[in-house]
Protein backbone atom coordinates (compact mmCIF):
# COMPACT_ATOMS: atom_id res chain seq x y z
CA UNK A 1 0.00 0.00 0.00
CA UNK A 2 1.19 3.35 -0.78
CA UNK A 3 1.21 6.33 1.41
CA UNK A 4 -1.00 8.38 -0.69
CA UNK A 5 -3.61 5.82 -0.44
CA UNK A 6 -3.39 5.41 3.45
CA UNK A 7 -3.95 9.17 3.42
CA UNK A 8 -7.30 8.82 1.83
CA UNK A 9 -7.96 5.98 3.81
CA UNK A 10 -7.66 7.68 7.16
CA UNK A 11 -8.69 11.10 6.49
CA UNK A 12 -4.80 12.22 7.09
CA UNK A 13 -3.79 15.84 6.31
CA UNK A 14 -0.46 16.60 4.49
CA UNK A 15 2.13 19.13 6.13
CA UNK A 16 5.06 18.53 4.30
CA UNK A 17 7.33 15.85 2.58
CA UNK A 18 4.60 15.77 -0.62
CA UNK A 19 7.37 14.16 -2.77
CA UNK A 20 7.39 11.19 -0.65
CA UNK A 21 3.63 10.38 -1.36
CA UNK A 22 4.64 7.42 -3.61
CA UNK A 23 6.40 5.69 -0.76
CA UNK A 24 5.39 2.15 -0.10
CA UNK A 25 4.04 0.97 3.04
CA UNK A 26 5.35 -2.17 4.45
CA UNK A 27 3.65 -1.98 8.33
CA UNK A 28 3.56 0.46 10.90
CA UNK A 29 5.49 1.46 13.96
CA UNK A 30 4.16 3.42 17.29
CA UNK A 31 6.81 5.43 19.85
CA UNK A 32 7.49 8.26 21.25
CA UNK A 33 10.83 7.62 22.20
CA UNK A 34 13.12 8.59 19.62
CA UNK A 35 15.70 5.68 20.95
CA UNK A 36 13.17 3.08 20.47
CA UNK A 37 12.29 4.13 17.07
CA UNK A 38 15.89 3.98 16.21
CA UNK A 39 15.99 0.53 17.51
CA UNK A 40 13.18 -1.15 16.13
CA UNK A 41 11.58 0.76 13.26
CA UNK A 42 11.61 -1.47 9.91
CA UNK A 43 12.08 0.22 6.83
CA UNK A 44 8.80 1.22 5.42
CA UNK A 45 6.65 1.43 8.51
CA UNK A 46 4.70 4.28 8.93
CA UNK A 47 5.22 5.99 12.32
CA UNK A 48 2.78 6.95 14.75
CA UNK A 49 3.67 9.97 17.26
CA UNK A 50 2.92 12.53 19.82
CA UNK A 51 6.61 13.89 19.03
CA UNK A 52 7.32 17.42 17.03
CA UNK A 53 10.80 17.93 17.29
CA UNK A 54 13.09 17.91 14.03
CA UNK A 55 14.53 14.84 15.30
CA UNK A 56 11.58 12.69 13.83
CA UNK A 57 12.78 13.03 10.58
CA UNK A 58 16.27 12.56 11.15
CA UNK A 59 15.61 8.89 12.63
CA UNK A 60 12.82 8.57 9.77
CA UNK A 61 15.46 9.11 7.07
CA UNK A 62 18.37 7.09 9.06
CA UNK A 63 15.62 4.16 9.53
CA UNK A 64 14.06 4.42 5.81
CA UNK A 65 10.26 5.28 7.29
CA UNK A 66 7.48 5.66 4.74
CA UNK A 67 6.28 8.78 6.86
CA UNK A 68 5.40 10.25 9.98
CA UNK A 69 1.64 10.27 11.39
CA UNK A 70 1.52 13.19 14.19
CA UNK A 71 -1.20 12.44 16.34
CA UNK A 72 -4.00 14.85 18.57
CA UNK A 73 -3.71 17.81 15.50
CA UNK A 74 -0.32 18.93 17.00
CA UNK A 75 1.92 21.17 14.98
CA UNK A 76 5.26 19.72 14.15
CA UNK A 77 8.13 22.33 14.85
CA UNK A 78 9.26 24.65 11.50
CA UNK A 79 12.30 22.44 11.48
CA UNK A 80 10.40 19.63 11.29
CA UNK A 81 8.67 20.59 7.91
CA UNK A 82 12.11 22.01 6.32
CA UNK A 83 13.55 18.72 7.19
CA UNK A 84 10.88 16.66 5.73
CA UNK A 85 10.67 18.69 2.46
CA UNK A 86 14.15 17.65 2.08
CA UNK A 87 14.57 14.45 2.95
CA UNK A 88 10.96 13.99 1.37
CA UNK A 89 9.53 12.28 3.86
CA UNK A 90 5.71 12.67 3.85
CA UNK A 91 4.99 14.62 8.24
CA UNK A 92 1.34 13.73 8.07
CA UNK A 93 -1.23 14.78 10.77
CA UNK A 94 -4.14 13.56 12.58
CA UNK A 95 -7.06 15.12 15.04
CA UNK A 96 -7.03 11.36 16.60
CA UNK A 97 -4.73 10.28 19.57
CA UNK A 98 -3.09 7.35 19.00
CA UNK A 99 -5.03 4.62 20.34
CA UNK A 100 -7.41 5.49 17.42
CA UNK A 101 -5.72 6.23 14.70
CA UNK A 102 -3.20 3.42 14.87
CA UNK A 103 -6.19 1.28 15.22
CA UNK A 104 -7.32 2.14 11.92
CA UNK A 105 -3.91 1.70 10.66
CA UNK A 106 -3.75 -1.43 11.93
CA UNK A 107 -6.85 -2.50 10.43
CA UNK A 108 -6.19 -0.96 7.18
CA UNK A 109 -3.02 -2.47 6.74
CA UNK A 110 -4.10 -5.73 7.44
CA UNK A 111 -7.07 -5.41 5.74
CA UNK A 112 -5.95 -8.13 2.60
CA UNK B 1 44.87 30.23 36.73
CA UNK B 2 44.11 27.29 38.69
CA UNK B 3 41.33 24.40 38.58
CA UNK B 4 38.09 24.87 40.62
CA UNK B 5 36.00 21.45 41.19
CA UNK B 6 32.35 22.11 40.72
CA UNK B 7 29.45 19.76 40.91
CA UNK B 8 26.75 21.74 39.02
CA UNK B 9 23.92 19.84 39.33
CA UNK B 10 22.38 19.50 42.83
CA UNK B 11 18.65 19.21 44.04
CA UNK B 12 17.62 20.80 47.07
CA UNK B 13 14.49 19.94 48.83
CA UNK B 14 12.37 21.96 46.66
CA UNK B 15 12.54 19.10 43.68
CA UNK B 16 10.07 16.11 44.44
CA UNK B 17 12.72 13.88 44.15
CA UNK B 18 15.41 15.89 46.42
CA UNK B 19 15.46 14.31 49.71
CA UNK B 20 14.07 16.18 53.38
CA UNK B 21 17.74 16.64 54.46
CA UNK B 22 18.58 18.60 51.21
CA UNK B 23 18.48 22.16 52.98
CA UNK B 24 20.40 24.58 51.80
CA UNK B 25 22.23 24.98 54.95
CA UNK B 26 22.86 21.47 54.42
CA UNK B 27 23.71 22.05 50.77
CA UNK B 28 26.39 24.03 51.72
CA UNK B 29 27.44 22.15 54.63
CA UNK B 30 28.44 19.14 52.76
CA UNK B 31 30.14 21.52 49.65
CA UNK B 32 32.23 22.73 51.97
CA UNK B 33 33.22 19.67 53.83
CA UNK B 34 34.09 17.94 50.22
CA UNK B 35 35.89 21.14 49.61
CA UNK B 36 33.97 21.77 46.13
CA UNK B 37 34.64 25.47 44.80
CA UNK B 38 31.61 25.91 42.76
CA UNK B 39 27.83 23.90 43.31
CA UNK B 40 25.15 24.44 40.77
CA UNK B 41 21.45 24.58 42.20
CA UNK B 42 19.20 23.10 39.23
CA UNK B 43 16.27 22.36 41.15
CA UNK B 44 13.09 20.69 38.78
CA UNK B 45 11.53 23.91 36.83
CA UNK B 46 11.94 26.23 39.82
CA UNK B 47 14.41 28.76 40.78
CA UNK B 48 13.10 29.47 44.28
CA UNK B 49 15.89 28.04 46.23
CA UNK B 50 18.41 29.55 44.26
CA UNK B 51 19.41 32.72 45.84
CA UNK B 52 19.22 31.12 49.56
CA UNK B 53 21.88 29.12 48.57
CA UNK B 54 24.27 31.66 47.34
CA UNK B 55 24.37 33.94 50.47
CA UNK B 56 25.30 31.03 52.60
CA UNK B 57 27.81 29.74 49.69
CA UNK B 58 29.19 33.21 49.97
CA UNK B 59 30.19 32.89 53.60
CA UNK B 60 32.13 29.64 52.69
CA UNK B 61 33.56 31.11 49.77
CA UNK B 62 31.71 28.69 47.21
CA UNK B 63 30.63 30.10 44.36
CA UNK B 64 26.96 29.13 43.21
CA UNK B 65 25.56 29.28 39.61
CA UNK B 66 22.03 29.32 39.85
CA UNK B 67 19.24 27.77 37.30
CA UNK B 68 17.84 25.17 37.02
CA UNK B 69 17.10 21.64 35.45
CA UNK B 70 13.82 22.51 33.04
CA UNK B 71 11.89 19.75 31.33
CA UNK B 72 11.39 20.31 28.09
CA UNK B 73 8.00 19.26 26.03
CA UNK B 74 10.06 16.33 24.89
CA UNK B 75 10.71 15.78 28.40
CA UNK B 76 14.43 16.27 27.87
CA UNK B 77 16.09 17.73 30.99
CA UNK B 78 18.36 20.52 30.29
CA UNK B 79 20.42 22.58 32.63
CA UNK B 80 19.70 26.58 32.79
CA UNK B 81 22.01 29.08 34.48
CA UNK B 82 22.18 32.63 34.25
CA UNK B 83 24.33 35.22 35.64
CA UNK B 84 22.30 37.54 38.18
CA UNK B 85 18.73 37.93 39.97
CA UNK B 86 17.11 40.33 37.02
CA UNK B 87 17.96 37.15 34.89
CA UNK B 88 17.20 34.14 37.08
CA UNK B 89 13.56 35.97 37.27
CA UNK B 90 12.95 35.89 33.89
CA UNK B 91 13.58 32.09 33.82
CA UNK B 92 11.30 31.63 36.47
CA UNK B 93 8.45 33.74 34.52
CA UNK B 94 9.21 31.41 31.81
CA UNK B 95 8.80 28.12 33.78
CA UNK B 96 5.61 29.70 35.43
CA UNK B 97 4.03 30.49 31.74
CA UNK B 98 4.78 26.97 30.41
CA UNK B 99 4.34 24.73 33.00
CA UNK B 100 0.74 22.86 33.43
CA UNK B 101 -1.43 24.02 36.58
CA UNK B 102 -1.05 19.50 37.54
CA UNK B 103 -0.96 19.89 41.16
CA UNK B 104 1.75 17.37 42.87
CA UNK B 105 0.71 14.69 44.84
CA UNK B 106 3.29 14.47 47.42
CA UNK B 107 2.70 11.09 48.48
CA UNK B 108 3.09 9.91 44.84
CA UNK B 109 6.13 12.19 43.76
CA UNK B 110 7.66 13.73 46.63
CA UNK B 111 7.54 17.11 49.02
CA UNK B 112 8.30 20.35 46.99
CA UNK B 113 9.28 22.44 49.93
CA UNK B 114 11.05 25.68 50.10
CA UNK B 115 12.93 25.95 53.89
CA UNK B 116 14.78 28.80 55.41
CA UNK B 117 17.69 29.61 56.35
CA UNK B 118 17.08 28.14 60.25
CA UNK B 119 15.42 25.21 58.13
CA UNK B 120 11.76 26.12 58.75
CA UNK B 121 9.41 25.48 55.78
CA UNK B 122 8.30 28.80 54.50
CA UNK B 123 6.75 27.62 51.30
CA UNK B 124 4.92 24.53 49.58
CA UNK B 125 5.43 24.40 45.70
CA UNK B 126 1.77 23.13 44.67
CA UNK B 127 2.67 22.94 40.90
CA UNK B 128 3.98 19.42 40.37
CA UNK B 129 7.39 20.58 39.23
CA UNK B 130 8.32 17.02 37.62
CA UNK B 131 6.04 17.89 34.41
CA UNK B 132 7.24 19.02 30.87
CA UNK B 133 7.05 22.95 30.14
CA UNK B 134 5.33 23.46 27.12
CA UNK B 135 8.21 24.60 24.76
CA UNK B 136 10.59 22.46 22.65
CA UNK B 137 14.19 21.75 23.33
CA UNK B 138 14.93 24.09 20.73
CA UNK B 139 12.72 26.88 21.81
CA UNK B 140 14.06 26.44 25.53
CA UNK B 141 17.85 26.83 24.59
CA UNK B 142 17.08 29.65 22.36
CA UNK B 143 15.44 31.54 25.42
CA UNK B 144 18.33 30.84 27.52
CA UNK B 145 20.63 32.37 25.07
CA UNK B 146 18.35 35.15 24.84
CA UNK B 147 19.23 36.10 28.41
CA UNK B 148 22.87 35.03 28.15
CA UNK B 149 22.68 32.35 29.84
CA UNK B 150 24.69 28.37 29.91
CA UNK B 151 22.95 25.43 28.67
CA UNK B 152 23.77 22.12 29.26
CA UNK B 153 21.28 18.98 28.04
CA UNK B 154 21.50 16.88 31.71
CA UNK B 155 22.82 13.31 31.84
CA UNK B 156 22.73 12.68 28.12
CA UNK B 157 23.83 8.70 28.41
CA UNK B 158 20.83 8.44 30.41
CA UNK B 159 18.20 6.51 28.72
CA UNK B 160 15.71 8.55 30.30
CA UNK B 161 14.96 12.21 29.99
CA UNK B 162 17.93 12.46 28.06
CA UNK B 163 18.64 13.55 24.44
CA UNK B 164 19.11 10.40 23.65
CA UNK B 165 16.61 8.77 24.95
CA UNK B 166 13.97 11.37 23.83
CA UNK B 167 15.24 12.48 20.73
CA UNK B 168 17.34 9.50 19.62
CA UNK B 169 20.66 11.77 18.65
CA UNK B 170 21.54 15.15 18.93
CA UNK B 171 19.63 17.87 17.70
CA UNK B 172 21.96 18.98 14.65
CA UNK B 173 20.79 22.77 14.82
CA UNK B 174 21.04 22.93 18.96
CA UNK B 175 23.67 25.19 20.61
CA UNK B 176 24.27 23.30 23.94
CA UNK B 177 27.16 25.25 25.74
CA UNK B 178 28.13 21.77 26.73
CA UNK B 179 26.61 18.18 27.47
CA UNK B 180 26.87 16.47 30.54
CA UNK B 181 27.37 13.00 31.48
CA UNK B 182 25.81 10.92 34.49
CA UNK B 183 28.27 9.17 37.38
CA UNK B 184 27.46 6.07 35.26
CA UNK B 185 29.52 6.78 32.82
CA UNK B 186 32.63 8.94 31.80
CA UNK B 187 33.46 11.17 29.27
CA UNK B 188 35.51 9.03 27.77
CA UNK B 189 33.41 6.14 27.71
CA UNK B 190 30.51 7.99 26.43
CA UNK B 191 32.65 9.71 23.36
CA UNK B 192 33.55 6.05 22.30
CA UNK B 193 29.98 5.12 21.83
CA UNK B 194 29.16 8.71 20.73
CA UNK B 195 32.12 10.57 18.85
CA UNK B 196 29.98 13.41 17.90
CA UNK B 197 30.24 14.53 21.69
CA UNK B 198 33.77 15.81 21.28
CA UNK B 199 32.64 18.70 19.65
CA UNK B 200 30.92 19.52 22.84
CA UNK B 201 32.43 20.31 26.28
CA UNK B 202 31.51 17.78 28.35
CA UNK B 203 30.65 18.29 32.44
CA UNK B 204 30.11 15.73 34.73
CA UNK B 205 28.23 16.12 38.38
CA UNK B 206 26.28 14.15 40.64
CA UNK B 207 23.11 14.99 40.46
CA UNK B 208 22.64 14.78 44.11
CA UNK B 209 19.19 14.51 45.24
CA UNK B 210 21.12 13.03 48.92
CA UNK B 211 23.60 14.95 50.69
CA UNK B 212 26.06 12.44 50.61
CA UNK B 213 26.36 12.18 47.47
CA UNK B 214 27.21 15.91 46.85
CA UNK B 215 30.86 16.08 45.04
CA UNK B 216 31.16 12.39 44.46
CA UNK B 217 31.34 13.74 41.03
CA UNK B 218 32.54 16.91 39.41
CA UNK B 219 34.19 18.99 36.62
CA UNK B 220 37.43 20.64 36.85
CA UNK B 221 37.29 24.25 35.26
CA UNK B 222 41.20 25.87 35.31
CA UNK B 223 40.29 29.39 34.86
CA UNK B 224 41.04 32.33 36.94
CA UNK B 225 38.44 32.90 39.37
CA UNK B 226 35.34 31.05 40.37
CA UNK B 227 33.07 33.15 38.43
CA UNK B 228 29.89 33.58 36.09
CA UNK B 229 31.83 34.82 32.87
CA UNK B 230 34.78 32.53 33.51
CA UNK B 231 33.20 29.31 33.66
CA UNK B 232 31.80 30.57 30.66
CA UNK B 233 35.36 31.00 29.17
CA UNK B 234 36.35 27.60 29.95
CA UNK B 235 33.00 25.79 28.38
CA UNK B 236 34.25 27.54 24.89
CA UNK B 237 38.01 26.57 25.65
CA UNK B 238 38.63 30.45 24.88
CA UNK B 239 41.30 32.72 26.98
CA UNK B 240 43.25 29.89 28.08
CA UNK B 241 40.24 28.90 29.92
CA UNK B 242 39.22 24.65 29.74
CA UNK B 243 37.28 22.29 31.10
CA UNK B 244 40.52 19.15 32.63
CA UNK B 245 38.95 16.18 31.42
CA UNK B 246 39.35 13.13 34.39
Amino acid sequence: MKISEIISALNLKVISGDKGLKNEVTGGYVSDLLSDVMGNAREGNVWVTLQTHQNVVAVSALKDLAAIIIVKGLAPDNDTIEKSNIENIPVLSTELDTFNITGRLFELLNKK
Amino acid sequence: MRTFRADLHIHTVLSPCGDLDMSPVRIVEEAAAKKLDIIGVTDHNTTRHCRLVRSLALKKGIFVMTGAEITTKEEVHCLAFFENDEKLKLLQDFIDANLPDMLNIPEIFGEQLEVDENEIIIYEEKRLLANAVKKSINEVEAFVHSLDGIFIPAHVDRMKNSIYSQLGMLPDNLKADALEVSRATTTAKFAALHPEISKYPVTRSSDSHYPDSIGQFTTAFFMKEASFSEIRLALAGAEGRKIIQE
